[in-house]
C-alpha cells in the first residue's frame, strides 16, 4: 500500500443525554437485583429525534470538518440497527452531506463486526471512502444490554493525500460463534451465558485473528501502542492483552463507563479515540468481535499533528447532560405505551413523489443564492426574495447546514404534541443571511435566549409510525452545548 | 389613483350568534341565528340579497368546502355564493367581498356570513391540521400560541423588556378583556379574572400561560351591505359607513430577508397605513374611537397598538398598564371582550368584531355603549408573525 493511502480524518458523535446506570438500576433492581452490580458510569442515550442515520452523519460531519475533499468516490454506512430494511440509508447520509449522486454506497449490516469490515473493505479497495457507523441499540427493560449498551457514532475518511494514519496490516476470521443475535423483525437481542462467550469466544477467536494478522505483517504485539478492544464482559480485554503480549499501557478505555457499547460502532469509535490521543509512529490495533474477529492495525504519521481541530470522541464525550428520568428513557425507546394525547394522531403520511423533488432542500438543507444579489434564502423560490431584485431563476445551490445561526425569536410549547415536551423552536437567522423557523434539538430548559448561538444538526423530524417510514430534517441546536 | 372605499358602502344590518361551547348547535343552527338577527336588521326579505360571501376556515371540521352549505342552509335563491378562506381573516374577507361587489355597482344588496364549530375536536385549543405536503417536511412543529409567543422573546430582546414587566402588561391585557366579556351577553367567556391568576396560570408556550390565549369558540356573524343611498331609501338613518378595508399579506420577506426581528408585524404596518389613508384619518390616536384587534394571544394585542401607530413603538406597555385602552380609558380596546372573551370562531371573528363597532356607532351597545364613537377599526392576523395576512378595517358614522 502507497505511504499516500490511509485515513485522512476521523470524527464522532455521542447522543447529549448520558443516562445514568444507577436509576436503571434503582428502576429494575427489585426484578432483577444482579444489575445493582452494573450499576455504574453512564450510557449515551439517543434523543427521542436521533437514530443511526442521525448519528452517523454528525459523526461524518465532525469526520470532513476542514479536510473535505473535492470528490468522495464511495460511502459505507454500517449498523446492525438501519432504520430501514429496504431504502439505502447510506443514500439518506450522503444527500445530508451532499456527496451528489456520483456515488458508491453500501449499507454493511448483519453483524458488530461491520464497522471494521466496511473500514477494512474499503481500505482494501483503495479509492477514497468515507465509512461511517452508527448504533442506536434497544435492549429490553431490566436486561444487563440495557446497561451495557449505548448509541452513538464514527466515521474515518479513507483515501490517498496525507494520511494520519496508514495501514499495517489487516486480517478477518469468519466463525459462526453465535454468543447473541437478533432475527428478523425482532426488535432485542438474544444471548448467551457470558462465562461461555468469554472462553470459547473471545479468547480463543481474537488470539487466532490477531496472529494471523502479526505473522502476515511481520510485526510484533509489543509494538502496538494503543489496544482498541471493545467488549465489555469483565477482563477479557486485559486477559487478550497479556495473552497476545501487549504491553498494559497499550489497552485503551473501552468507554463502557462514559457512553456504553455502541456496537458496529464501537471498535470505530474506539480508533477515532485513539487517534485523537495518538502521536506520530504510535500503533493502533482495533479489533472487533461478533461471528469471528476484524483486526486492522494503523500506524500513526507525521499529519496527525496537521489535521484541522475537531470535537472528535473526546468533544462528544465532553458534549455531555446527565438523564436521570429512567421513564424519559422508556418512552424514548418506545418501551412504554404512554398517553400521547389526540394531537399526537395527526397523520404523518410523507409523499414522496414531493420528498424526491424536494430531496435537497429537505435532506440537504440546501437553499439558494442569489447570482444578481448575493441574497442568501432558504428555502428558495423561483424568484429572489429581496424585493429590490426578485430576479428570476437567479439562485444557485447553497448548503446551510454549516453555517453559523443566531436565535432571533423561541418559545417553549407544551401545547404542540412533542416526545419530549416542551417543544423548543424558533426563527434562527445565519450569520450569512437568510433565515428559517427551525425547532431545536438538545436544549436545556430556561437557557435558550435571543442572540445565543446555534448549529443544525441532523435529526428526525417526525416518526410515521402508521407506515413505517422515518421523516428526516434539520434543527438547530446551541453552539455552546457543541 | 383610486379613490377608495370611504363612505361607499353603508352597513344595512348584522348578525350575530352567541359564542362559545355550543354543544347542542351545528354549525348550520349558528348561521341561522346570525341570519335571523342580521335580515330582522336590515329589515329586508331574503330575496333582496343578490350575492353572498361565506367566510369558513377550518372547513374541514364542519360545514366541508364551496359556497353550497350557505346557499343550502339559508336557501339562498341561486345567487351568487362565494366561499373564502384567509387564515383569521376569513371574516373580514367575506365583508370585504361584499363591500367590493356592492361599491362596484354588481350588486345592490350583499351579504357576508362568518362560521366556525371549533368545538367537535375531542380537546382544547385549535383543531390539529396539516400545512401541505411540502410545508410539513420542513416546517417546525408550531402550534398557534408557540408561533405567536415568540413575539414576547424578541419584543423583550429589541426594547429591553424584563420578562416579568412584559408579562405584568399582558395579564393586564387579559384583566381588561374578561371585565369587557363580562359585561357581553353574547361573549364566551364571562368570568373576571385577576392579574395574579394570569401569572399563574398554567403555560401554554412560553411566556404565555392560559390566559394569555383566546378563547376557541363556535360562532357565526354576518352582515347585509348596500350603498348609502340604497340604505337611506330603505328608511335607515344614522348609517354607519366603510371607511377602509385593506389588507397586507406576507411575501417572504420577514421569514428570510431583510431587518425584520420578530417583535412585530410588517404586514400591519402597512395594512394600517393604507387604511388611515383610505378613510382620510391622519391622528389615529386621536381620532379612532375604539378597537377591536386581533388578541388570539395577549401579546399580540401588546405589540398589534403600536404597529397601528396607536402607541410608541416599545412604549405599549405603559399605555396598557396605564389604561389607556381599559374599557374606561382613552380609547378602549376589545370593548366587547375580543378574542380573548368574546370567542375566536375563526371565520365568524371579523364580522364579529364589526358587530360590535356596528352596535357602538348605533348608539345600541347597552352596558359597553361609549360615548359618540366616531370611528371604529378593526384588525385580523392570520398566520404567524414571521408570514401572515393582517387586515385592517374602519367603519365610522357616513359622512364623518
Amino acid at each position: 500500500m502507497s505511504d499516500s493511502f490511509g485515513i485522512l480524518s476521523y470524527g464522532a458523535y455521542l447522543p447529549r443525554r448520558r443516562l445514568q446506570r444507577k436509576v436503571i438500576a434503582a428502576a429494575n433492581g427489585w426484578f432483577n437485583p444482579g444489575l445493582r452490580a452494573l450499576a455504574k458510569g453512564e450510557r449515551a442515550m439517543a434523543n427521542w429525534d436521533e437514530d443511526s442515520v442521525t448519528m452517523s452523519v454528525e459523526a461524518a460531519r465532525d469526520c470532513l470538518t476542514g479536510v473535505r475533499p473535492a470528490v468522495i468516490g464511495q460511502l459505507m454506512l454500517a449498523s446492525t440497527t438501519h432504520p430501514y430494511d429496504d431504502r439505502q440509508n447510506a443514500g439518506i447520509v450522503a444527500t445530508a452531506l451532499h456527496l451528489g449522486s456520483a456515488l458508491r454506497v453500501l449499507d454493511v449490516t448483519g453483524s458488530l463486526r461491520a464497522g471494521t469490515s466496511a473500514l477494512a473493505t474499503a481500505l482494501a479497495a483503495g479509492g477514497s471512502a468515507l465509512v461511517a457507523a452508527g448504533e442506536h441499540r434497544l435492549a429490553k427493560a431490566a436486561s444487563p444490554q440495557e446497561m451495557h449498551y449505548g448509541d452513538g457514532a464514527a466515521a474515518l475518511l479513507i483515501g490517498r493525500g496525507a494520511p494520519i494514519a496508514r495501514l499495517v496490516g489487516a486480517h478477518s476470521e469468519t466463525v459462526d460463534f453465535v454468543h447473541q443475535y437478533r432475527g428478523h423483525d425482532r426488535p432485542h437481542d438474544y444471548a448467551w451465558e457470558e462465562r461461555w462467550i468469554r472462553d470459547e469466544g473471545y479468547m480463543k477467536i481474537v488470539p487466532a485473528a490477531l496472529g494471523a494478522l502479526f505473522e502476515a505483517s511481520g510485526t510484533a504485539a509489543s509494538s502496538v501502542t494503543h489496544f482498541c478492544m471493545p467488549c465489555t464482559l469483565p477482563r477479557v480485554a486485559t486477559a487478550l492483552a497479556k495473552r497476545v503480549g501487549f504491553a498494559e499501557s497499550a489497552l485503551r478505555d473501552n468507554l463502557a463507563a462514559l457512553c456504553g457499547d455502541t456496537g458496529a460502532a464501537h471498535p470505530l469509535l474506539m480508533l477515532a479515540h485513539a487517534l485523537q490521543d495518538a502521536k506520530p509512529g504510535d500503533r493502533i490495533l482495533v479489533a472487533a468481535f461478533g461471528q469471528g474477529c476484524d483486526a486492522l492495525l494503523f500506524e500513526v504519521t507525521d499529519a496527525i499533528a496537521k489535521l484541522p481541530p475537531r470535537a472528535g470522541v473526546r468533544g462528544a464525550l465532553a458534549r455531555r447532560k446527565e438523564e436521570s428520568n429512567y421513564e424519559r428513557f422508556l418512552a424514548f425507546n418506545d418501551h412504554i405505551a404512554l398517553e400521547r394525547g389526540m394531537r399526537a394522531e395527526t397523520d404523518q403520511g410523507t409523499p414522496l413523489s414531493t420528498l424526491y423533488r424536494n430531496r435537497d432542500m429537505v435532506t440537504g438543507l440546501i437553499g439558494g443564492r442569489c447570482r444578481n444579489c448575493g441574497t442568501l434564502q432558504f428555502p428558495r423560490g423561483r424568484y429572489c426574495v429581496n424585493p429590490k431584485c426578485n430576479a428570476l431563476d437567479s439562485q444557485d445551490d447553497q448548503p446551510f447546514s454549516d453555517l453559523g445561526a443566531t436565535v432571533m425569536s423561541y418559545t417553549a410549547d407544551v401545547l404542540t404534541y412533542s416526545p419530549d415536551p416542551p417543544a423548543y423552536y424558533g426563527m434562527v437567522q445565519f450569520d450569512d443571511g437568510g433565515r428559517m423557523m427551525a425547532d431545536f434539538a438538545d436544549v436545556d430548559d430556561g437557557k435558550v435566549e435571543v442572540g445565543m448561538p446555534m448549529r443544525m444538526m441532523f435529526r428526525i423530524k417526525e416518526n410515521d409510525a402508521a407506515r413505517g417510514f422515518v421523516r428526516y430534517f434539520w434543527k438547530a441546536a446551541p453552539a455552546a452545548n457543541q | 389613483m383610486a379613490s377608495g372605499i370611504r363612505d361607499k358602502v353603508a352597513i344595512l344590518g348584522m348578525g350575530c350568534s352567541k359564542f362559545g361551547e355550543r354543544w347542542d348547535r351545528n354549525a348550520e343552527d349558528l348561521m341561522v341565528e346570525a341570519f335571523e338577527e342580521g335580515l330582522k336588521d336590515a329589515e329586508i326579505g331574503r330575496d333582496q340579497i343578490e350575492a353572498a360571501w361565506f367566510g369558513t376556515a377550518i372547513e374541514e371540521q364542519h360545514v366541508g368546502k364551496s359556497g353550497i352549505p350557505l346557499a343550502m342552509t339559508l336557501r339562498l335563491p341561486y345567487i351568487p355564493v362565494t366561499r373564502v378562506e384567509n387564515y383569521c381573516a376569513t371574516g373580514t374577507e367575506a365583508f370585504r367581498g361584499a363591500v367590493y361587489a356592492v361599491a362596484s355597482g354588481a350588486v345592490d344588496i350583499a351579504l357576508a356570513l362568518g362560521v366556525e364549530k371549533l368545538k367537535d375536536t375531542g380537546y382544547g385549543g385549535l383543531p390539529q391540521r396539516g400545512r401541505g405536503g411540502l410545508n410539513n417536511l420542513f416546517w417546525a412543529n408550531i402550534s398557534a400560541p408557540g408561533s405567536f409567543a415568540q413575539l414576547a422573546a424578541a419584543y423583550r430582546a429589541k426594547h429591553r423588556v424584563d420578562a416579568k414587566d412584559l408579562k405584568r402588561a399582558m395579564a393586564h391585557i387579559s384583566v381588561k378583556s374578561h371585565d369587557n366579556g363580562a359585561k357581553n351577553p353574547k361573549a364566551h367567556l364571562r368570568n373576571r379574572i385577576t392579574e395574579s391568576d394570569v401569572m399563574n396560570a398554567p403555560m401554554i408556550a412560553d411566556p404565555l400561560g392560559l390566559y394569555d390565549c383566546c378563547g376557541v369558540s363556535d360562532g357565526s356573524a354576518c352582515a347585509i351591505v348596500t350603498t348609502p343611498e340604497i340604505a337611506r331609501g330603505l328608511g335607515k338613518k344614522d348609517l354607519v359607513a366603510v371607511k377602509a378595508l385593506q389588507l397586507a399579506v406576507s411575501n417572504g420577506q420577514e421569514a428570510q430577508f431583510g431587518d425584520w426581528d420578530g417583535s412585530y408585524f410588517a404586514t400591519t404596518r402597512v395594512a394600517a397605513k393604507r387604511a388611515y389613508r383610505e378613510a382620510g384619518v391622519d391622528d389615529p390616536r386621536k381620532r379612532i374611537s375604539m378597537f377591536d384587534v386581533h388578541d388570539c394571544f395577549s401579546i399580540t394585542e401588546l405589540v398589534t397598538m403600536e404597529d397601528l401607530g396607536i402607541s410608541e413603538e416599545g412604549r405599549a406597555i405603559n399605555d396598557v398598564l396605564d389604561g389607556f385602552y381599559d374599557a374606561s380609558g382613552t380609547v378602549p380596546c376589545q370593548i366587547d371582550g375580543g378574542l380573548k372573551c368574546f370567542g375566536h370562531p375563526i371565520g365568524a371573528s371579523g364580522l364579529r368584531m364589526l358587530y360590535e363597532m356596528y352596535l357602538q356607532l348605533s348608539g345600541r351597545a347597552g352596558e359597553r355603549q361609549r360615548p359618540a364613537p366616531v370611528l371604529g377599526m378593526t384588525h385580523n392576523l392570520g398566520g404567524f408573525p414571521s408570514q401572515n395576512v393582517s387586515s385592517v378595517t374602519i367603519v365610522g358614522s357616513y359622512g364623518a
